[in-house]
């Protein structure tokens, strides 16, 4: 039966195929409904499991991929798998459900439902994944259908931006994670996630512990969002509003979240986790909550909202009690709900009344009745409003209780831990800001009549998922219960590694310092909503140049000016400069070597006589050679220079070769003659006046290349380590070549391949000098 | 081989590499092209008696064909060479 985990993943890939050809051959039908069973199925399968995993039997599955690297599809449902998969799916069915009402057929729905696919595929991946390296897989397909999804309209230029950034970030912080977990993997041995947990002592006594914490950290910083890499998420709301529904509130961004919580019981113990963790949690939450307060787009709001109940979640992380990890696990779930429907109402506005600008909007209360029912819950459990029939609250109320009961392990902390509830007060007062923002200034007070739509309720087939994550809301504020033991419990368990009690039934009973701190949220934020118009202009201070916006643009734009200007700089087009850089690389490569390998040597034991004629001709060989650098014209140049030639001629009979000195002639005559020919068409040899610097910068480098190939001649010469292979030649070549000309013989026998392919060369060159000629006369023609 | 025979062989070089010397003052120093190409195919004259010579000295008759090539390369050269001087092209195109 585990097997079957298998194909719950690849399901969603497998839909993802079919979807065109169903969009192409269906066209009557929307092409969702044809997509729906899938999540559904998959729903309903995962919650067959609930009895499996809080009974404690969690499903394993492998199936061989590359074992010869560990890289295995390994799959692993337990309680806080089983969790995100319900969440994923469950969610997912009700976004695809509301996207077929919300997304009109002209779309390109195709396109849509394949992202929508691949990318749930990718997230039950990445939950269900034992493996470091199939999770990093799915995290990136996550990443790439996020990108593709974000920019679905993508002839809108802020929806090419937001999906380009969101990529940006989020791959940077998945690729430090892969870092971060290739690093586990060599520490441990394994690649297993859960073989890593047991062997935990290796990782927490390694050298590089800090900074695979660092790395994976990261990973999981940007991929959910916390400061300061939040920023990808509000221009990630360019995405269809399903997509934002479900991508950027429920599932992709709590992917971090996910991460954090599952390496928990690698990490856990560290001071390094706890600080950073805790810390970045709860500035996020902070300057999110701050952040969402000045949006005047539902969905940016809604945006930075997330943000700050994600680092919620992740500072209850980071205090990695039991009970703050149960609290975290319980927001994740209620976060999903309030969120999911907050942003399916905020498209349901915008669908029905034509805008998302809150400044537009207001007194939609008697026009969308029952839209305006589900913000109230929605907004109020986000708020943490204290009525007991709202699950946002009771997780609030948690956080509130784990903040003030961090028992201070770290050094550290022990004198600053007096400021995390005061944190923990300060974001939740400014949650309740918003939240109370969003639903007043949309739902209550005037009507405005600049819509360009008369707004209207939507129809009933957007509403269903709404109305059933609210019910959701409610059922689950009332009931805290019912999840408790099937879900949240085991998934505690999997995460802390010990079974929790019964902790949510705190939430009622005597007055304790929590529930002061929840009132004292709610005056506090109701005076501030009120007075919002008298210090509202704290934003044009307080974000002012500190945004990370900017931050990223200054980084981006930099960026992009830096590369630019060191190409400029170094590409300049001009063969003499980049002969230049290649001369100096050998000259310093070389020259390095020959030093640090203490690489010269001089020998006189192994040299030949010199007579006077040689030198003499020698003598003649320098002279022409620098007199060519001198000469005023081409023609004089290529006279003196075929001296040389000739000379070396005279060299190769001196040094008895009479063979090269019959080529070298032919070559040298024949070389000076296409000079000659090439010289008709130049024109006349300028003197470029060169500045002193650049001749003096030339001469030293042909100068000193000159040297190094000269010093490394005598090296070589002078380490002969091998006696000489000629005498075979010599001995053999009658013998086994039928010749006595040796040369010929090597050239043909020995070694005739060397003799083909220069063959070769010699015909390629000829016809490619053919072709270049005669083509070049057909262009001038035209 | 005889020692005056040798003797000699060495001289005949030395004078020779030191007309070679000589040319190549012409040649670098011109004033004009065509005395430029005058030394050379004087050089190559000069290549010719030099390689005869080591031939003796060397003993051997595997240069004879060395001999012979640069007696003609040398004239083709000059021969494109003065082409070249005088009318600026060494291979005519077809007139037609």
């Amino acid at each position: 039966m585990s097997i079957m985990l298998f194909f719950s993943i690849l399901a969603p890939f497998i839909a993802a195929c079919l979807v065109p050809f169903l969009f192409r051959y269906k066209r009557t039908i929307h092409t969702g409904w044809l997509v729906l069973p899938i999540p559904i199925l998959l729903f309903l399968y995962f919650l067959l499991q609930i009895p499996n995993i809080s009974g404690g039997n969690n499903i394993h599955l492998i199936i061989n991929w590359i074992p010869s690297i560990g890289m295995n599809l390994s799959f692993y449902l337990d309680g806080l798998s089983l969790l995100f998969t319900l969440l994923i799916t469950g969610i997912g069915t009700l976004v695809v459900l509301y996207s077929i009402y919300y997304l009109n057929k002209k779309e390109k729905l195709h396109n849509f439902y394949v992202f929508l696919m691949i990318f749930m595929g990718a997230m039950l991946g990445v939950v269900l994944s034992d493996n470091v390296f199939v999770l990093y897989l799915f995290w990136e397909f996550t990443s790439l259908s996020s990108f593709l999804l974000i920019g679905y309209w993508y002839h809108r230029e802020r929806s090419r931006y937001g999906a380009f950034k969101s990529m940006i970030i989020t791959v940077f912080g998945g690729l430090s994670m892969l870092g971060g977990l290739i690093l586990l993997t060599i520490m441990t041995d394994t690649t297993s996630i859960r073989e890593m947990i047991e062997s935990k002592e290796s990782v927490i006594n390694s050298p590089y512990f800090t900074g695979t914490l660092l790395l994976i950290l990261l990973g999981a910083f940007t991929k959910s969002a916390q400061f300061p890499f939040h920023i990808w998420l509000p221009d990630a709301m360019e995405a269809p509003t399903p997509v934002s529904a479900f991508l950027h509130s429920a599932t992709m961004v709590k992917a971090g979240i996910y991460l954090s919580a599952r390496l928990f019981l690698l990490f856990g113990g560290s001071d390094l986790f706890f600080i950073l963790v805790t810390g970045f949690g709860l500035l996020t939450l902070c300057w999110g909550s701050y952040m969402a307060v000045r949006q005047t787009d539902l969905k940016a709001i809604l945006a930075y909202s997330t943000i700050s109940q994600l680092g919620m979640i992740m500072a209850m992380i980071g205090f990695g009690t039991e009970v703050a990890i149960f609290a975290a696990i319980f927001h994740i779930f209620n976060h999903a709900t309030f969120k999911g429907s907050l942003f399916m109402i905020a498209g349901i506005v915008d669908h029905e009344s034509g805008t998302r600008d809150i400044r537009k909007l207001g007194g939609l209360m008697t026009l969308m009745p029952i839209s305006a029912t589900l913000a109230l819950f929605g907004t109020f459990s986000m708020a943490g409003v204290p009525l007991p029939f709202l699950n946002g609250f009771l997780s609030k109320e948690m956080f509130f209780k784990t903040a003030t009961q961090i028992s201070p392990t770290a050094p550290l902390v022990d004198q600053l831990f007096i400021i995390i509830p005061v944190l923990a007060v300060l974001g939740s007062i400014f949650t309740f800001v918003y939240s109370m923002y969003f639903f007043f200034q949309t739902f209550m007070g005037k009507s405005k009549e600049t819509l360009e739509i008369k707004p209207h309720e939507a129809p009933i087939g957007m509403l269903v998922s709404p109305i059933v994550l609210v019910t959701f809301i409610v059922v689950i504020g009332l009931l805290p219960n019912l999840i408790n033991e099937p879900i949240l419990a085991p998934a505690t368990a999997a995460v802390f590694g010990t079974v929790p009690e019964e902790h949510i039934a705190f939430w009622h009973g005597e007055i304790n310092t929590p529930l002061l701190m929840s009132l004292a949220v709610v005056v506090l934020g109701t005076l501030l909503y009120l007075t919002r118009k008298k210090w509202s202009h704290v934003y044009r201070l307080l974000p002012g140049v500190l945004s990370a916006n900017k931050a990223y643009d200054a980084v981006y734009e930099g960026h992009l000016r830096l590369s630019r200007k060191t190409t400029n700089m170094y590409m300049t087009g001009s063969l003499r400069h980049y002969v230049l850089y290649i001369l100096l690389f050998l000259v310093a490569s070389g020259g390095i070597t020959l030093v640090v390998t203490d690489g010269f040597a001089f020998s006189t034991s192994d040299v030949a006589p010199i007579s006077w004629p040689e030198i003499m001709v020698g003598i003649v060989m320098a002279i022409a050679a620098i007199a060519t650098v001198f000469m005023q014209n081409r023609i004089a140049a290529i006279l003196v220079l075929g001296v040389v030639g000739y000379g070396l001629s005279l060299l190769f009979v001196f040094f008895r070769a009479p063979d090269l000195a019959l080529t070298q002639l032919i070559v040298e005559t024949v070389t000076v003659a296409l000079f000659l020919l090439c010289f008709y068409h130049l024109p006349k040899l300028d003197t470029k006046k060169q500045s002193t610097g650049t001749k003096t910068v030339n001469i030293l480098i042909s100068a000193s290349v000159g040297i190094l190939v000269t010093l490394v001649a005598i090296a070589s010469h002078s380490s002969k380590r091998f006696e000489t292979i000629a005498h075979y030649f010599i001995d053999e070549s009658h013998h086994l070549g039928g010749g006595d000309n040796v040369v010929n013989v090597i050239l043909v026998d020995m070694r005739g391949l060397d003799t083909m392919f220069e063959i070769t060369v010699l015909g390629l060159a000829a016809l490619g000098i053919y072709a270049m000629i005669r083509l070049r006369k057909e262009e001038e023609i035209d | 081989m005889s020692t005056l025979l040798e003797t000699v062989t060495w001289l005949c070089l030395i004078v020779n590499s030191i007309s070679i010397v000589m040319l190549l003052y012409r040649a670098i120093k011109g004033p004009s092209n065509p005395d430029r190409a005058v030394a050379i195919d004087t050089i190559g004259i000069n290549l010719i008696s030099m390689t005869g010579i080591l031939a003796i000295y060397l003993n051997t008759s595997m240069f004879n064909d060395i001999i012979l090539l640069i007696g003609i390369l040398t004239f083709i050269a000059t021969v494109a060479i003065a082409k070249f001087l005088e009318r600026g092209v060494i291979i005519d195109r077809s007139r037609d």
